[in-house]
């Protein structure tokens, strides 16, 4: 873990309860839950609501992960989370080429199949999911916000 | 993971968290018990966190199973995972039973 660059990140909705900058590697994403889901708790998010936020962060940094750099590309994730009297707002940023949102949809869920399932979790999970504008050298900023109940 | 094997079925023990990290040994596993002709069980009891890749995984074997001809459920489901499997909708599709039963599904 680093320390963020100024300029690339930003700023918080509200306060900043941790910011972490990774590689993209699936070996980090149990860190990340771990404090995605003890940043939620400490905030006041029932168990289960907390549990939905920390499924929303993980699929969407698996996307980072194996889309976003992609062929084994390395890159790093940075974890932005913040919180607000009424919610959690978690921002992943990276430094890939540019997702075209119009291209990001859950699979219907009639369809058995392995795939395409992770973006139906992510909208399932959390009030409010959007990219924003990138800061800086950062390709993809994903915000999803949790409200605190 | 653990494997073990009665009576031509595989009983599979996942435990911890399985995710991206282990999907795809998990995907490996799953699909080498069925090309040897092993029904399939995956008891999930001391699973603490499933995410979608492992979902994926548990998806193409139980195909696979089926075209095959061969057995596969689910069995001790945690709450957690199986609120996870109900968001997919996914409770109604595998096989879930609540104890390891190698004898699983036979009439």
């Amino acid at each position: 873990m680093t320390a963020t660059p100024a300029g690339n990140v930003p700023p918080p909705t509200g306060e900043l309860v941790f910011e972490l900058r990774v590689p993209a590697r699936a070996g980090l994403l149990k860190l990340i839950r771990g404090a995605v889901g003890e940043a939620a708790r400490e905030a006041g998010c029932a168990s289960a609501s907390a549990d939905e936020l920390v499924m929303a962060v993980d699929e969407a940094c698996q996307n980072v992960i194996r889309y976003g750099y992609g062929d084994g590309a390395l890159g790093d994730l940075i974890v932005q989370c913040s919180r607000d009297d009424e919610a959690m707002t978690v921002r992943l940023i990276d430094f890939a080429p540019p997702v075209d949102p119009s291209t990001v949809r859950p699979r219907p869920l009639h369809e058995l199949r392995p795939g395409g399932l992770g973006t139906h979790l992510i909208r399932e999970s959390v009030d409010e999911v959007a990219f924003e504008p990138p800061h800086g050298r950062a390709g993809n900023v994903l915000r999803l916000v949790k409200r605190i109940e | 993971m653990e494997r073990q094997r009665h009576d031509g079925v595989e009983v599979i023990h996942l435990e911890g968290d399985v995710d991206l990290q282990v999907s795809s040994q998990l995907r490996r596993v799953l699909l080498d018990s069925l090309r040897q002709g092993l029904d399939l069980l995956v008891d999930m009891h001391t699973v603490t966190y499933i995410d979608s890749s492992a979902i994926a995984s548990l998806i193409e074997a139980f195909q696979r199973a089926r075209k095959d001809g061969r057995r596969f459920a689910l069995a001790r489901v945690p709450e957690p995972a199986m609120r996870v499997m109900r968001i997919a909708q996914l409770d109604r599709v595998f096989p879930i039973m609540d104890r390891v039963d190698p004898a699983f599904g036979q009439t």
